[in-house]
């Protein structure tokens, strides 16, 4: 590297290049923004107030510290971004978190008992819901997640 | 040390490496309870542990990195620092905040934690890597944005270099992706979206600037290459960073409900981002190869080397290897990701920091190198720590291979957890190599205290 390319030059290649694609990146966000709207069920959240509901509770118990929602997350148990279609139904889930035992099982990878009320219980499912029925183009694989 | 406030790096060094240690504690409990489930449960459920494993990482990372500015940039500069009065103040409070943090993640349940520290105000929490309290998130802008102050007037008054300029842009772009974290949405696909403006934005662009103006700092002092010929090298590295990094946070948008055609930029530009890695790499070789001086400390510039070498590994190589939008469908949020970011931190960010550590510690206690005794035992931390990290890739890598298979290809396709138990011999594989990992970072950590015969040459 000698000649005519001098630090200067690679200074100005940086904030052109860094700028230029800058721009791009925020064109294509823009561009994500006008089409997320056929894709990420917001009608949903507007029709029930319970979702967002659901969504803090999700967030204020950590559950993305061990499981991942549409693959994002803690490797440490299931994806629950389709949990709802694995196990069947909103109830089938709500059984699930009801019934972990408190002191976890002997030897096992445990989900803490977290004592929710019906009304919390009822939120997380329709969050969960709300996340399954997101366009994700067709991820998971299948339904283990 | 040619200017008497470098030595505030002191304590953020210390307070990194302490950080360190209880990191990779953490590491291995959660390391533990893959394979026996129940191990401190429900005490230290596996998400407190990750809480702590994760977030301790990411501070000590901006303590080292808030270190290496305070001790490079007055050298750079040609000035004595703005505020070491500040710099003191701001050590205090950050680690007091992380402090509490830690102990408010240990001892209270996460629901109750985020009552009593006004969530409900604005919830920012429970999501991955931004768990911290709204507080304790105020007062990383506070610090962040007081350090800035006292790192900008410092370079203002002084010489503006190449390196001081790239470090200067990077810790900017740190502090400002970091107020996304502010923003959360409902809308589960937004969230996720702008989630990644902190998250990658950070790893995969400006944290790079920083990595390499790092670099390049301890790369002119080892080496006495010309200042003209690194400063253009870090000019083609960052350049070849950002743009390549920024449009490849598409590699995070293919299935979160975010549109197809990020597929296709996404897998292009992410395919390119080793390319800034490998050039490190040469980088990095090239220098030392062409040194012109004979510097004492050994040891830095194996740290050197090494971060080139396995930034390229473990950001470039295992990165590359589910960048792709086709062989991401199956590999996204398996073990497959935990094997890259192991390496990847350790490679990039771990090892610069311990780079600049190994450079300006013994500086700051008042001699050119370490003795000889000293350096050979640092340098057997650095052999222990970077296979041992090489293994748990390697076997993390392993049993994400499994679980893929599994999980999501196989014609009967197993249920989680009944996969996670057929990769079990993996997981005890990777626990054990986390406790070869602990004894290297012991013996790196009693190099600090070896004396012998000092090097006189200053």
């Amino acid at each position: 590297m000698s000649g005519s390319f001098t630090t200067t030059t690679a200074r100005n290649i940086f904030y052109g290049g860094t700028l230029f694609f800058l721009l791009v990146f925020l064109a294509l966000t823009f561009q994500n923004e006008e089409i997320i709207p056929k894709r990420d069920r917001r009608e949903m959240l507007a029709a029930n107030p319970q979702i967002a509901e659901g969504k803090k509770l999700w967030e204020t118990n950590n559950c993305i510290g061990c499981h991942t929602l549409l693959g994002e997350g803690a490797y440490f148990a299931p994806e629950l971004g389709n949990v709802v279609v694995r196990l069947g139904s909103k109830e089938a889930v709500k059984a699930f978190i009801q019934g972990r035992p408190a002191e976890g099982i002997p030897g096992r990878r445990s989900m803490p008992q977290f004592n929710f009320s019906d009304k919390d219980l009822d939120a997380i499912a329709d969050f969960l819901e709300y996340v399954s029925k997101i366009d994700a183009s067709k991820w998971p694989p299948n339904i283990q997640g | 040390m040619q200017y008497k406030s470098q030595a505030v790096a002191k304590p953020y060094f210390v307070a990194a490496l302490a950080l360190f240690v209880a990191q990779i504690l953490f590491g291995l409990v959660m390391g533990l309870q893959y394979v026996v489930g129940d191990f401190l449960f429900p005490a230290i459920p596996f998400n407190v542990a990750r809480m702590v494993h994760t977030n301790a990482l990411i501070v000590w990372l901006l303590m080292g990195f808030m270190g290496a500015a305070y001790y490079l940039v007055p050298e750079e500069s040609e000035t004595e620092l703005h505020s070491p009065k500040l710099a003191i103040a701001l050590f205090w409070i950050f680690l007091v905040a992380a402090g509490l943090t830690v102990v408010g993640y240990l001892t209270v349940p996460y629901a109750t934690l985020a009552k009593m520290t006004g969530n409900d105000l604005l919830p920012t929490m429970g999501r991955e890597f931004l768990e911290q309290p709204l507080l304790t998130k105020v007062g990383i802008v506070v610090v962040a944005l007081a350090f800035l102050f006292n790192i900008s007037m410092t370079i203002l008054k002084g010489r503006k270099t190449a390196i001081n300029t790239v470090l200067l842009i990077g810790l900017w772009g740190l502090a400002i992706m970091f107020l996304f974290s502010f923003y959360n949405p409902d809308n589960v696909v937004k969230d996720k979206f702008y989630w990644w403006w902190v998250v990658h934005l950070w790893v995969e662009g400006v944290w790079e600037l920083i990595l390499g103006s790092i670099l390049a700092f301890v790369l002119i002092k080892i080496t006495g290459v010309d200042r003209e010929v690194i400063e253009k090298w870090l000019y083609v590295i960052i350049t070849l960073t950002l743009v390549t990094g920024i449009i490849g946070t598409g590699h995070h948008y293919y299935w979160i409900g975010t549109p197809e055609y990020w597929q296709i930029w996404g897998s292009i530009f992410s395919a390119l981002e080793p390319i800034p890695f490998f050039a490190m790499t040469l980088f990095a070789f090239n220098m030392v190869n062409r040194r012109r001086r004979e510097h004492p400390n050994k040891a830095a510039t194996l740290w050197a080397l090494g971060t080139g070498v396995m930034s390229f590994l473990g950001a470039g190589v295992w990165g590359f290897l589910h960048t792709l939008a086709p062989v991401n469908f199956y590999t996204h949020g398996t073990q497959i990701t935990a094997a890259h970011g192991h390496m990847a931190f350790y490679g990039a960010y771990v090892m610069v920091v311990l780079t600049i550590i190994s450079y300006a510690m013994p500086l700051m206690r008042g001699r050119a190198a370490n003795s000889n005794k000293a350096q050979v035992v640092e340098m057997w931390g650095f052999w222990l720590m970077t296979v041992s990290i090489v293994f748990i890739t390697l076997f993390l890598t392993g049993a994400g291979i499994l679980q893929v298979w599994l999980q999501r290809i196989s014609d009967n396709p197993m249920p989680f957890m009944v996969a996670q138990e057929q990769a079990n011999l993996f997981y005890w594989m990777r626990e054990w190599t986390g406790v070869a990992f602990l004894v290297g970072l012991v013996v790196y950590l009693a190099s600090f205290f070896i004396k012998g015969e000092e090097k006189a040459t200053a």
